[in-house]
């Protein structure tokens, strides 16, 4: 039988027992071992609900448990996990088990450092497994502050403001979100003047238009902000590349994620009259966002800057799916989340490989580097490949169901804003061919450069498990449209049917 | 009579007998050493505590001046707990000080006299036990006898509250003047939409504010709160707050019912001024005492969203917060006497590179900020948002939204201390600190307290259940 809290338990206790270590070693095999458990525990989970799925089991929701938490407020702890939730969780599993492998060599302050990103990893399981509002919320947060001090302790460049950036942007995200909360709490009613946090008996019930109308872009822009929305898109690539590698990973590969999450669960779903009206407002942003990230690339030397800025334009497609409202594009957005996730990462661990070697992020100091450490690179190229949207991994199965699902729509200026965002992915080509290319090729730009070791074991392994994950996107997207596309249904019939009335 | 008498004033008698024993062991003179002396206070202290989680008895008495239910008990427990991590924190200061008993007797008689205001049901009960907390506090911020800035934080203190007792008692006069009455289950009947009720009303108010140092009436306190010894200072913005807060409650709940129109209004703008005044100066503050006077201020004004509800909902969340308040306040302040008291260093800046040398007193540092700020998975953050929840229920979706946004500005000059003593880079870092083993007992009290009273839910079902009544 599966029981959901124990995903929050695994990384709970491991984060205490690496509190209890003595030693570095010690700290990291915990960690590791945790991160296994954990990944298996998911793995479990997906393994279970494919089968319950297969046999029959149309339940929206799977695995639900019920516990009252603050009774007078109806605040439970309430959680279930459906088809989009466990992509979330496996996607969180893999990116902290190759974060922590790829901070093997974490040297400051070590056991703080893990206990950090444990504590954030069990802020992101949480989140995803939530559904009651507030709960929600509190894992959301809990997931803030950890990167405040990852940043800040071991992070690199202009740190502090980078921390600083990101702690107030986010947090003024989730104030957003919170006052939305607020908002939606006292207009849902359960009978009795009784109020609820809990998020399928909202979607069932009838939130009035005017409220929707005030709630929604609150929650949408508050969440937004976590995916870089535009124009609050500033502290990502400022915090991305300040951060430590295994921290980027997380933040662009999960904290990102929990912001496109939100906005599909929470705001999409529970306000579908309101999503209706402003879906213009989001195409419009989200293609700002992805045209503008593709074009401010261009403009970057530093390879962390390059993938940040690139994030935002990717993590634009997530929202630009969602504020298509069809089916396919909704699915599109769940599989770019995944795809991303899994891609951002692989990228950071590549540069983050690269830069603990060069200690240079630069492009124009690099150079040749093929020659000297060829595993890294393979993976760097790989990772750049699949970003820019190559037919076989990833990255391209999921932009390609974006676009499909956009071109359902047959308003014309969503299929401007389309065309618009499948040129972006020619730009796309064009920053990461030249960063790629002026990197890896051409002759070795530094003699210091013929000393270096390839990569070290724990290095490979967290590439090879990405890549596999990638590889296994690309090349069978089913399954993970099977896995997703019941469930993104379920929104759009609740959209359907609201807007239908 | 007889026994109930003594259950039903069980604090105010078990408080007034360590006086008095406190009184005889100084006259008696026969315990040379502090070390002993502050233990023996201390295992009191915790018997007080204990003594008073039990044998709880609703009643009133004295024809209904003083009135005492389960709510009151737990108010009263809140402010012996604080006291008695206070006291555990104030061990390394007291243990070289010359006038030990008399501190601590002069710091029970406000604790005493908080116990009576909140009891009061009656106007004069109310005065007087006003009066008794507020007094002795200005000679306990005279402490530090050789400082001058403590004497200049004590007249600020006598000074500043003897003007707002007048103008809390020219209210009080006006009030019975037109009701001829000062029990407050009688007036509250009798208030009505006269003028000159409103107008004693407003000064009642006025009088509250300032005691609480909500803006417009909050000068004094940032003056005062860096003159006092540090002990007094986490004694004033925990201990003495909480039990201004919980009679403000009674009065409005109780007394001033009739006008909850009006002071929803006046609460409104009240709030809207302390939460962004107080974070406009805590942000400019490079005292880390003054710094946790202004974050103090932001904190009423939060909990005064809470009270501004007006429903039961809304005085449970005021007082969990209080609860964890004080937990989370009394461990920075903890950490803070910890480092002027071996230091002398009281600035943000002297805490840069903190963590390199203690570890501990960093994460008690953070933990207890962090709650403060609001940031799960600390105690604070539900504390806040059942405060925002139930303010919100009023729907004044403005207030809210301000009251929120202001949380993240808060949450900028909180980051700027964990920034200091985790980030910042520092020659020479404050060197490791050992503080006594109270100390250290009664830090681990606060980051239990700030980590865990969140979810131990049925604390906050139960002060819900009292105030419904």
């Amino acid at each position: 039988m599966i029981n959901l809290s124990v995903l929050l338990i695994i990384p709970l206790i491991t984060a205490l027992v690496v509190l209890l270590c003595s030693n570095p070693i010690q700290v990291r095999a915990t960690a590791l071992t945790g991160a296994i458990i954990q990944l298996t525990y998911s793995s479990l989970i997906l393994y279970d609900f494919i089968s319950q799925r297969a046999i029959g089991n149309t339940a929206q929701m799977l695995y639900e448990s019920h516990h009252s938490w603050f009774s007078s407020l109806n605040i439970e702890y309430y959680v279930g996990v459906d088809g989009i939730s466990i992509a979330m969780i496996m996607l969180t599993a893999v990116v902290v088990l190759t974060g922590i492998l790829i901070s093997w060599n974490v040297t400051k302050l070590t056991k703080e450092f893990f206990f950090l990103i444990l504590l954030l990893s069990v802020g992101a399981y949480g989140f995803f497994i939530s559904l009651d509002l507030f709960a929600m919320f509190f894992f959301l947060e809990v997931a803030v502050i950890p990167k405040f001090l990852l940043i800040g302790i071991w992070g690199s460049g202009k740190k502090e403001y980078s921390a600083m950036k990101l702690a107030l942007m986010l947090m003024g995200g989730s104030a957003l979100v919170l006052i939305g909360l607020l908002c939606l709490y006292f207009n849902t009613d359960t009978g009795g003047g009784t109020h609820t946090f809990n998020l399928i008996s909202i979607a069932h019930m009838h939130i009035p238009i005017e409220a929707q109308q005030f709630i929604f872009p609150l929650m949408f822009v508050g969440f937004g902000v976590f995916t870089a929305i535009f124009p609050f898109h500033t502290w990502a690539p400022d915090g991305h590349s300040s951060a430590p590698t295994a921290a980027s990973m997380f933040l662009a590969g999960i904290s990102m994620k929990l912001g496109g999450y939100g906005c599909l669960r929470a705001a999409t779903y529970l306000m579908p009259e309101a999503a209706h009206i402003y879906s213009p407002w989001i195409i419009g942003l989200s293609t700002i966002a992805i045209i503008y990230g593709a074009f401010a690339t261009l403009m970057q030397t530093d390879l962390k800057y390059i993938n940040a800025y690139s994030s935002v334009s990717h993590c634009g497609f997530v929202l630009f799916g969602i504020g298509m409202l069809t089916k396919t594009a909704l699915t599109g957005a769940v599989m770019q989340m995944v795809s991303h996730g899994l891609m951002t990462a692989l990228f950071f661990a590549a540069i983050g490989m690269i830069y603990e070697r060069t200690h240079t992020r630069q492009i124009a100091q690099l150079g040749g580097l093929l020659k000297t450490i060829p595993f890294i690179i393979t993976v760097f190229v790989l990772a750049g490949l699949c970003s820019l949207g190559l037919p076989g991994l990833s990255g391209f199965v999921a932009e390609m169901t974006i676009f499909m699902g956009a071109w359902q729509n047959p308003d014309n200026f969503y299929r401007i804003a389309t065309v618009l965002a499948c040129a972006s992915i020619v730009v796309t080509a064009v920053y990461i061919l030249r960063a790629v290319g002026s990197s890896v090729m051409g002759p070795i730009k530094n003699e210091a450069y013929r000393n270096f070791g390839d990569a070290t074991w724990n290095e490979k392994l967290a590439s090879i498990t990405l890549i596999i994950c990638i590889m296994a996107i690309g090349i069978a997207p089913f399954w993970l449209n099977n896995l997703v596309s019941p469930d993104t249904q379920l929104i759009m019939e609740n959209i359907a049917r609201s807007v239908g009335k | 009579m007889g026994t109930d008498f003594l259950l039903i004033m069980k604090s105010e008698v078990s408080l007034t007998l360590i006086v008095f024993f406190l009184l005889f062991l100084k006259i008696w003179d026969g315990v040379k050493s502090n070390i002993t002396l502050l233990n023996i206070v201390n295992i009191i202290l915790f018997f007080n505590l204990l003594f008073g989680l039990f044998f709880n008895t609703e009643g009133m008495l004295f024809n209904g001046m003083f009135y005492t239910n389960n709510t009151l008990f737990l108010e009263k427990s809140i402010l012996n707990l604080g006291t008695f991590i206070i006291s555990l924190q104030a061990f390394d200061w007291l243990k070289d000080h010359k006038h030990l008993l008399e501190f601590y007797i002069l710091l029970l008689c406000t604790l005493l006299g908080m116990d009576f205001m909140i009891s009061s049901d009656n106007f004069l009960m109310f005065y007087l036990g006003l009066e008794l907390s507020t007094i002795p506090l200005a000679a306990l911020c005279n402490y530090d006898l050789q400082k001058v800035r403590s004497s200049e934080s004590a007249v600020k203190m006598i000074l500043s509250s003897a003007f707002a007792s007048c103008i809390l008692l020219f209210g009080i006069s006006f009030l019975y003047g037109t009701t001829g009455t000062l029990d407050f289950k009688e007036m509250a009947p009798l208030l009505t939409a006269n003028k000159l009720q409103l107008f004693a009303f407003i000064l009642t108010f006025t009088g509250f504010a300032f005691k609480l140092s909500a803006v417009p009436f909050h000068l004094w306190t940032a003056d005062v709160y860096e003159g006092a010894p540090t002990s007094v200072t986490a004694y004033l913005s925990v201990i003495s707050k909480s039990s201004i807060v919980f009679i403000f409650i009674t009065v409005l709940f109780r007394l001033f019912h009739n006008y909850d129109a009006t002071w929803h209004n006046m609460l409104y703008l009240t709030i809207l001024l302390t939460i962004i005044i107080g974070n406009l100066f805590a942000i400019r503050q490079d005292n880390i005492k003054r710094f946790l006077a202004f974050s103090s201020i932001t904190q009423v004004g939060y909990i005064l969203l809470g009270i501004s509800s007006g429903t039961a909902i809304g005085a449970s969340a005021a007082i969990f917060f209080l609860i964890v308040y004080t937990f989370s306040n009394l461990g920075a302040f903890g950490v803070v006497s910890l480092v002027s008291e071996k230091t002398g260093k009281e600035n943000i800046s002297d805490y840069k590179g903190f963590y390199t040398n203690n570890k501990f007193a960093s994460w008690v540092m953070a933990i207890c900020l962090f709650s403060l700020a609001g940031i799960p998975p600390t105690a604070g953050f539900f504390g806040k948002m059942f405060l925002v929840t139930a303010g919100a229920a009023q729907e004044h979706y403005l207030l809210i939204s301000i009251a929120v946004m202001n949380m993240v500005v808060s949450l900028f000059y909180y980051l700027r201390v964990i920034k200091a003593i985790f980030i910042d880079e520092n020659e020479k870092p404050i060197a490791k600190l050992t503080g006594s083993a109270s100390l250290r007992i009664a830090l681990v009290i606060c980051i239990t307290g700030a980590i865990t009273m969140g979810f131990a839910s049925g604390l906050f079902e139960y002060i819900n259940t009292l105030t419904g009544k």
